[in-house]
């Protein structure tokens, strides 16, 4: 599905500002995929989902999304196959346009004609399709999407995005924004499109039960590089304090002679 | 008297729908506008001029406008710099251009030809002069605002409002952002530069000079409109333009008018038109202060409500126990 070859990311380049987020990454993802992400602030967890959507042009290596190479490919057309979610809830959606033009404008993608194409079918199909997110939304088709919640505009971007059909979501801290009750409801909505629609996914969370409990892969992250890769198998009997005792474990075989680890 | 009011407010309105297109729908502000009006004034007279008849002159000097948005789109999209410095590039070669299509003159009257405004009092006859002047320009606003209404309305119209909204949001769901921004900022330019072909004809003359303002003086008749009423149809939306547009000219108006009592003269329109943006700026700002205060105010309370219910939930699990 996804392969990532040798990939790193420098910023600014031969700049004072110079500032290595990715170093030689490799990763294979397999269709039907559920890979949690977890690492520390600054470790390049989301400079690594901005390299595969293809916002930020890679320093190094080569993508490539089922088979093709797409190290170049802007980031629009990658959008064909990647569906992506971010922290902010504001990114997803449209705010000044109505829930309904938010959906019509997701329902195909590409290029848009000068068909008018909302119509009633579409607006029932639309509140059916809302219905799932229990958010009462399906009444609220021409309010501004503005006025929506943090978390009911979180439900109705994963609704967007998943109406789009991506093949792959990349969801990064999609959750941390909410309260509790609506990251319940956005990740108990996210587990259930992902199997709906047979999606593979890559999840970054700071939570690390979240990323015990779901998906079947695990990669940690520090300092650009990816530390940790654990498989369906080895998460099973994983729980927090274990992983917390890995990073631990890992960083000080690295930095065996760093003075940091003196402080500590 | 007060039907030159209507008719110069209505002919403006087309110009509005333009501006509202660049910053209002698209966020982009597009500076283009001062020099594509002309253009189209410019070009509308040259085809009446030369013989080519009113609807070639019409069509022309939308086509005129689309081309010079369209290259202010494609400056910003290329050369990755600021759609406000894209436009003044553009403006600023449209000054020239204007000029070269005036044949190298800044003014070039229409006299003794048959434009729109000489042929509107034979075709509605039944209407008189004023009647048949003001009719002809209402139907011609009519036909752009549903044309705006209908185009707003479709796949390709809704993804350019969503761009102005959420550029980001427009990438994600496959579409290539410039390509919008040509499209869109090309209609815009479009529909100034039919304004400003509408214009030439009515007042009699193209003049190269005809944009100047122009981008202040649709913004203030777009807030005007904005104080009218509240909506988020594109439909209402655009009557909002007609009508802040027939306002802001009835406005100068007055001020033109009367305003020799305070000793104003018509120079000092432009003062009085950014006075008028900036206090509508001014006023904007505050309501959405006292909204945000508003909203504060309300979550503050939630927060305190669902502390106090958490409390009581304490106690009574304690009493309980
Ligand atoms: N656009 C950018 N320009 C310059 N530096 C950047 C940019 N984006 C990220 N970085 C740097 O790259 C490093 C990795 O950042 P990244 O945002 O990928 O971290 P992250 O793992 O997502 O962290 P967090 O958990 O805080 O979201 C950081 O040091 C950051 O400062
Ligand atoms: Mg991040």
């Amino acid at each position: 599905m996804l392969r990532i070859d040798q990939v790193s990311k420098v910023f600014y380049p031969g700049t004072v500002n110079e500032k290595t987020a990715l170093e030689d990454i490799n990763l294979t993802v397999s269709r039907g995929d559920f890979i949690t992400v977890v690492g520390s602030n600054g470790s390049g967890k989301s400079t690594l989902f901005n390299l595969i959507s293809g916002t930020y042009p890679v320093t190094g290596g080569k993508l490539l999304i089922e088979g093709k190479d797409v190290t170049s490919t802007p980031e629009y057309r990658r959008a064909f196959t990647i569906g992506r979610i971010f922290q902010d809830p504001t990114k997803g959606t449209a705010a000044k346009m109505s829930i309904e033009d938010n959906l019509i404008t997701a329902y195909s993608k590409g290029m848009k004609g000068l068909r008018i194409s909302l119509n009633a079918e579409k607006r029932e199909l639309f509140r059916k399709e809302l219905k799932q997110l229990s958010m009462g939304l399906e009444a609220r088709l021409k309010d501004n999407v503005g006025l929506l919640s943090g978390g009911q505009r979180q439900a109705l971007t994963l609704l967007m995005t998943v109406l789009s059909r991506p093949k792959m979501l990349l969801l990064d801290e999609h959750t941390a924004a909410l309260d509790p009750r609506n990251a319940q409801i956005v990740m108990d909505l996210t587990m259930q499109f992902i199997d709906k629609y047979e999606l593979t996914a890559l999840m970054v969370t700071h939570n690390m039960q979240h990323a015990i409990d779901f998906g079947n892969r695990l990669l940690m992250m520090d300092e650009g590089k990816i530390i940790l890769d654990l498989s369906a198998e080895e998460k099973k009997s994983l729980t927090v304090p274990k992983l917390v005792k890995l990073f631990k474990s890992i960083k000080k075989k690295d930095y065996v002679s760093d003075e940091d680890l003196l402080t500590e | 008297m007060i039907e030159g009011i209507f008719v110069d407010g209505l002919i403006f309105s087309i110009m509005v729908m333009g501006v509202l297109i660049s910053y209002r729908i698209l966020d982009f502000p597009d500076l283009t506008c001062d020099g594509s009006f002309a253009t189209g004034a410019a070009v509308a007279t040259m085809a009446i001029v030369n013989g080519w008849g009113i609807p070639a002159a019409l069509l022309l000097s939308f086509f005129a406008g689309a081309i010079a948005g369209m290259v202010t789109a494609t400056i910003h999209n290329r050369l990755k710099v600021p759609g406000l410095l894209a436009g003044i590039l553009t403006m600023t070669m449209l000054y020239s251009i204007n000029i070269r299509i005036l044949g190298g003159r800044a003014n070039v009257p229409l006299l003794r030809t048959t434009t729109l405004y000489t042929e509107f009092p034979k075709v509605f006859s039944a209407l008189g002069q004023t009647g048949s002047v003001l009719v002809g320009t209402l139907i011609i606003v009519l036909v752009v605002k549903e044309m705006m209404d209908v185009f707003f309305r479709t796949d390709l119209g809704i993804s350019i409002g969503a761009l102005g909204s959420n550029e980001q949001m427009i990438i994600s769901m496959g579409i290539d952002p410039r390509r919008l921004k040509v499209i869109g900022i090309g209609i815009s330019n479009a529909f100034i530069a039919l304004s400003g072909g509408l214009l030439a004809q009515y007042q009699g003359f193209a003049d190269a000079n005809l944009g100047q303002g122009m981008v202040v003086q649709g913004l203030a008749a777009i807030m005007i409109g904005e104080f009218l009423f509240d909506s988020n149809k594109i439909s209402f939306i655009t009557l909002r333009v007609v009508l802040g547009a027939i306002i802001y000219k009835a406005l100068m108006f007055l001020g033109r008018y009367y305003g020799y009592y305070i000793k104003l003269t018509p120079s000092d329109l432009k003062l009085l038109t950014g006075i008028l943006v900036i206090i509508s700026l001014l006023i904007a700002q505050t309501r959405s202060a006292a909204s945000t205060a508003d909203a504060r105010k309300k979550a503050l309370r939630r927060n305190k409500e669902k502390r106090e219910a958490e409390t009581r939930e304490k106690e009574n699990a304690h009493v309980e126990d």
